[in-house]
């Protein structure tokens, strides 16, 4: 493959005619073909089906047609996002092989940009895990250490990224599903605002937290594919009605003079050490570039982790109900329909899915509501107004993405409440609503990445991607 | 009886988690009942935190977006074809799903 | 049989009505909101559930939702919606949408025709769901097949520590229910071997109404479903037909004491498929809780089944523990507020409602409002109204309007000019009554009431004919009339006979009468 990887010169060469699509997409396959088996970033390579999507491309381009802003660019899918016809198993036993009768919104548009859909990528079953473990299909692998996880749930998405497999990607992000495993495989992720992007064909975890966002190895790819996936979708309701005010693309130049960034207290200093100093030396270079760096306390995100493990399994446990066997998906049947529910959803699901689900049937019921759901939701209320406390006095906020670097496989699968600790800096950010990103900077002790989360206020995704192209700038 | 918010982790017993399993129609071994009781206690015990915080007035949030008011227009938009959304049931009959007899319905 | 303050018992009543709304498609999505189709044929992701569907709310059921909400002079408000968490196969998510705490309309009331006025607790929005019909062995027998529908269980009550809706309390659950929809067959099949699920219905809107437990007797009952249906059509919310399953019933059965002021213990009753099977249901069940309290048992708070061919109810097999919905707001969907432009809107859009139209019309005819019931009824008081207009008397015009019209077909399209023509004619003693209704049976629809006399060869009757033949009849039976002038006045009636003999019937008894009382005074 020659030229470069990133999207946005991909974009750029095979609009112009300068490349052709099937041969960007080619020497992705053979980059798949070397490196896959050691990493299992895919559940489905769609190399076929890519490869007439390609060809369509170029003969388009031949054609004097411009196919958009992602044209010939390989882009792989999370497995919980629909696809029309082609199977979308969100990690699970339930779905295998289950084949959407329609696409998600998103997918849509990619296409309509001119994206090439290569592949379905691993994740935790039903987004729910912070190291990709959790998959029904075996854990996708680290990059960068084949021997350690690629963080979760978009682990999959994240790792095909970090091993070139495509210069991006989607995942979707609830507690820190995108921004974490970016972290810890030193790659770009985004989760928007919520509203920002539309949820249709996002398979739900947790309804009010869930957003799809970006993976890619550049703060430009991010932004080019955010502007692409983005907007309003009259199908989904909660998603925001006013367009982006311009082009997440055409922001990346402007600097950061004069910004006012804040550290915040409480996500910050109980990381590790190595990783603390990644953010200070962020700190030191923003400040060298322009912007005024404080320490900001956000009170609430202390509580936000407590309250998220209330909140999201509670919507979790209400979303997943409907893998009762019926109309989908695997039956295991039985003599009456209670008893096919049953040994469907048992046999179907894994451990921490049903942990999550009895967790969030506790929490929403009869005579625990209030004390737990309802509380958890009050929490919400003070984190959102903490954050515009903050937000008054700062452009941008910074802290770590993730407490420590990628860890080994299995060293937290049997203790889920430090697996569910990994996602503490991240939380936050889906409770209020707020965009977020991780930028890699640098490496930790272990020679791994690291890396930075900034945070903006809703729909302040603008000032975001200003702070993270001055960081990836000064690396 | 609603617990006391101070009193949420103790309250956590294996009948709990028998109860709610059986609203989520999940079957649980005797292991299981044991492991999850214990892993749950241990996130709703580190929960307790929610506990010192006095919340009476702070109005609670489902969405964290201030919308109100999204509807549509009352006008027919293309479906599924019935052959597609039978193509993916487990059981089909007579363009109908095919579920095992539901208890109760007969005396 | 039933029950009476005689007996020393009284009922206590509240119904729930779900009314299918009368929109073009379902509550959350583009397909269409037809009766009939074949199974499964208007279906999408968002009605299926399917993974990563989503929920958009449809304007027009919000309209109508308002509608009725006005009309029961409710508070029509800000709200949310909630799901309302079980499984079972009819329901594409395993939860329903629904309203729980801030429901659209709340505390209204409903006026029925005998003045009563009955309360109505709230009436909110929600999605229905799909259609389960029982299967024997290898046959389907779906035509017949009862359709099974699970029970209502305990309304999650410890969260405000108020009671669940129409103040009965929380209700336990007996397991899903059977309950014949659409006018499937009656009763239930034992032994089923499997079911089989059609989705069409599934997200169609629904408005439930729950009224106060204000109802009295089952004619009462009778009268509040038949009332409520009226307003329903009237304001074009719902068809509101029991038979197609687009207004569906339960009732909330009670008894207590005559003047003890506590509630007792209701149960709810499930598979009422007519208003004739919520009268013996509501009467039956009434007598049977009377009669087991009596006896010194206790009434078992449970849902339970009307078994219309044994005329009885029945427990349903019951759970051990009652339901846990665990409703919670629904994140998919974002708050409804109507705002007072909208609301009013809907308000000043309204057609006039039928306690309105029997107020107007019995003031217009100088009666009671209870007895132009009839008339509103069957939508003929603007057809009444026009003969009162144009000079026919109030009694014959209503009289004529319940028993010529309002059973016809055509009822709907009677021409006013021909029915106030007919009855003047009736009215100034030129068509006996017997002649005027059946004028009236052709003239329906339009027609000129004398042209359509005279062919039928009632002669419109000179006044000077008739006079004729009058002074013909008493001058051939001068004994007679002297009798009638001297204060008999029974015999007039033999003059009248005398009358009509000579014209063939075609004089009229009244006129005739009239012209002899007049000839006894001059």
């Amino acid at each position: 493959m020659t030229g470069s990887a990133a999207a946005t010169d991909v974009a750029a060469d095979v609009r112009a005619g300068r490349r052709r699509a099937v041969d960007v997409l080619e020497g992705h396959l053979a980059g798949i073909e070397a490196r896959e088996p050691d990493i299992h970033a895919f559940n489905l390579v769609l190399a076929e089906s890519a490869r007439a999507e390609a060809e369509a491309i170029d003969a388009r381009v031949a054609g004097g047609e411009d196919p958009g802003p992602l044209a010939g660019v390989p882009v792989v899918l999370k497995d919980n996002i629909c696809t029309r016809g082609v199977p979308t198993t969100c990690g699970s036993r339930i779905l295998e092989g289950w084949r959407p009768p329609y696409d998600a919104t998103v997918v849509t548009r990619l296409r309509v940009a001119g994206a090439v859909l290569l592949g379905k990528t691993n994740c935790d079953e039903f987004a729910m895990g912070s190291s990709t473990e959790n998959s029904a299909f075996g854990p996708t692998r680290n990059p960068h250490d084949p021997t350690r996880v690629p963080g979760g749930s978009s682990g999959g998405s994240a790792a095909a990224v970090a091993a070139g497999f495509a210069p991006a990607g989607l995942g979707s992000d609830t507690g820190g599903s995108i921004r974490q495993p970016a972290s810890l495989c030193g790659v770009v992720g985004v989760k928007p605002t919520y509203g920002r992007v539309s949820r249709y064909g996002l398979v739900a975890y947790a309804s009010s937290l869930d957003q799809i966002g970006p993976l890619a190895t550049t703060v430009a790819d991010a932004a080019l594919v955010l502007d692409v996936i983005g907007g309003h979708d009259p199908a989904d309701s909660t998603s925001i009605p006013d367009p982006p005010a311009e082009p997440l693309s055409s922001v990346l130049g402007r600097g950061v003079e004069g910004l006012r960034v804040g550290v915040v207290h409480e996500l910050t200093w109980d990381a590790n050490p190595d990783v603390v100093a990644r953010v200070v030396a962020a700190s030191a270079a923003l400040e060298s570039a322009g912007a005024k760096v404080e320490e900001v306390a956000v009170p609430a995100a202390s509580y936000a982790l407590s309250a998220y493990y209330l909140i999201a399994p509670a919507e979790a446990s209400s979303n997943l109900a409907r893998y009762d066997g019926v109309r989908y998906g695997l039956r295991v049947d039985g003599p009456d329909v209670d008893a096919m529910f049953s040994a469907t959803r048992t046999a179907g699901f894994g451990a921490e899915v049903k942990r999550r689900i009895m967790l969030g049937t506790y929490a929403l019921s009869a005579g625990y509501y209030d004390a737990y759901y309802g509380q958890a939701q009050r929490v919400r209320t003070l984190l959102i107004r903490d954050f515009e406390a903050a937000f008054d006095r700062f452009d941008v906020l910074l802290s770590p993405t993730s407490p420590t670097t990628a860890f080994p496989l299995g060293a937290k699968a049997d203790d889920p409440l430090a697996m569910y600790l990994m996602d503490v800096a991240t939380i936050p950010a889906n409770m209020a609503g707020i965009p977020a990103m991780s930028v890699p900077y640098g490496r930790g002790d272990d020679g791994l990445p690291v890396g930075v989360q900034i945070l903006a206020p809703a729909l302040g995704e603008a000032a975001m991607f200003r702070v993270a192209a001055v960081l990836e700038a000064s690396r | 009886m609603p617990p006391t918010i101070a009193g949420m982790a103790e309250r956590l017993t294996r009948h709990d988690v028998l109860k709610v399993a059986r609203l989520a129609h999940l079957h649980v071994t005797e292991e299981e009942v044991d492991r999850f009781t214990g892993q749950l206690s241990a996130v709703l015990e580190h929960a307790a935190d929610l506990a010192a915080l006095d919340l009476g007035d702070v109005p609670p949030t489902s969405r964290p977006v201030p919308l109100v008011n999204v509807l549509r227009d009352d006008v027919v938009r293309p479906g599924l074809e019935r052959d597609e959304v039978l193509a993916a049931a487990p059981a089909a009959e007579d363009g109908r799903f095919r579920v095992p007899p539901i208890l109760g319905e007969g005396l | 049989m039933t029950v009476s303050a005689v007996d020393g018992w009284e009922t206590v009543i509240g119904l729930e009505v779900h009314c299918e709304l009368a929109t073009a498609t379902k509550l959350f999505c583009g397909c269409p909101n037809a009766f009939g189709s074949e199974p499964n044929t208007n279906v999408c992701p968002v009605c299926l559930g399917l993974p990563g569907s989503l929920p958009v709310l449809n304007r027009q059921a919000v309209e109508l939702a308002m509608r009725i909400g006005t009309a029961l002079h409710c508070d029509v408000r800000r709200s949310i919606f909630a799901r309302k968490n079980y499984f079972y196969p009819d329901m594409p998510k395993d939860y329903q949408v629904s309203q729980y705490d801030l429901p659209l309309n709340v505390a209204g009331h409903l006026d029925l025709p005998d003045g009563s006025r009955v309360g109505i607790e709230r009436a909110h929005v929600e999605e229905d769901t799909g259609k389960t019909t029982h299967c024997h062995g290898v046959q389907a027998r779906s035509h017949h097949g009862v359709e099974a529908r699970s029970g209502h269980g305990v309304q999650a009550r410890s969260r405000h520590g108020v009671e669940a809706r129409s103040g009965h309390g929380v209700q336990a659950r007996s397991g899903h229910g059977v309950q014949a929809r659409s006018g499937g067959g009656s009763g239930r099949i034992a032994g089923a071997s499997y079911a089989l699920v059609d989705y069409n219905r599934a997200g169609v809107p629904l408005v439930e109404i729950v009224s106060a437990p204000e109802l009295r007797s089952p004619e009462q009952a009778r009268a509040y479903v038949s009332e409520l249906r009226d307003v329903l059509v009237a304001i074009g919310a719902s068809d509101a037909r029991m038979e197609e399953g687009s207004m569906r019933i339960d009732a909330n059965v009670s008894v207590r004491r005559t003047g003890v002021r506590r509630l007792g213990t209701r149960a709810e009753i499930k598979n009422l498929n007519s208003v004739r099977s919520l009268v013996r249901a509501i009467a039956y069940e009434a007598r049977r809780q009377a009669d087991l309290l009596e006896a010194g048992g206790t009434v078992v708070q449970e849902t339970r089944h009307w078994d219309e061919d044994g005329g009885r109810t029945s427990t349903l097999r019951s759970k051990e523990e009652a339901e846990d919905y665990r409703y919670f707001p629904e994140p998919d969907l974002v708050p409804l507020e109507p705002g007072p432009a909208w609301v009013e809107a809907v308000r000043v859009g309204l057609p006039a409602l039928p306690v309105e139209r029997r107020a107007a019309l019995a003031a217009a005819a100088g009666v009671e409002p209870a007895e132009v019931a009839l008339v509103v009824g069957a939508g003929l008081d603007d057809l009444v109204t026009a003969a009162l207009d144009a000079g026919v008397h109030a009694r014959l015009a209503l009289n004529r309007a319940a028993n010529e019209v309002a059973g016809r077909i055509d009822a709907a399209a009677a021409d006013p000019a021909a029915f106030a023509g007919t009855l003047l004619l009736e009215q100034g003693g030129r068509l006996t009554p017997t002649q005027s209704k059946q004028v009236l049976a052709r003239v329906v629809s339009g027609g000129d009431p004398a042209a359509v006399a005279a062919s039928l060869g009632f002669e419109a009757l000179e006044a000077d004919t008739l006079a004729i033949a009058v002074d013909e009849a008493v001058a051939a039976n001068p004994g007679e009339w002297e009798r009638y002038r001297a204060g008999e006045d029974k015999l007039a009636g033999f003059f009248v006979g005398r009358v009509m003999a000579a014209t063939r019937g075609q004089a009229d008894g009244k006129a005739v009468t009239a012209l002899l009382r007049q000839r006894r005074e001059s």
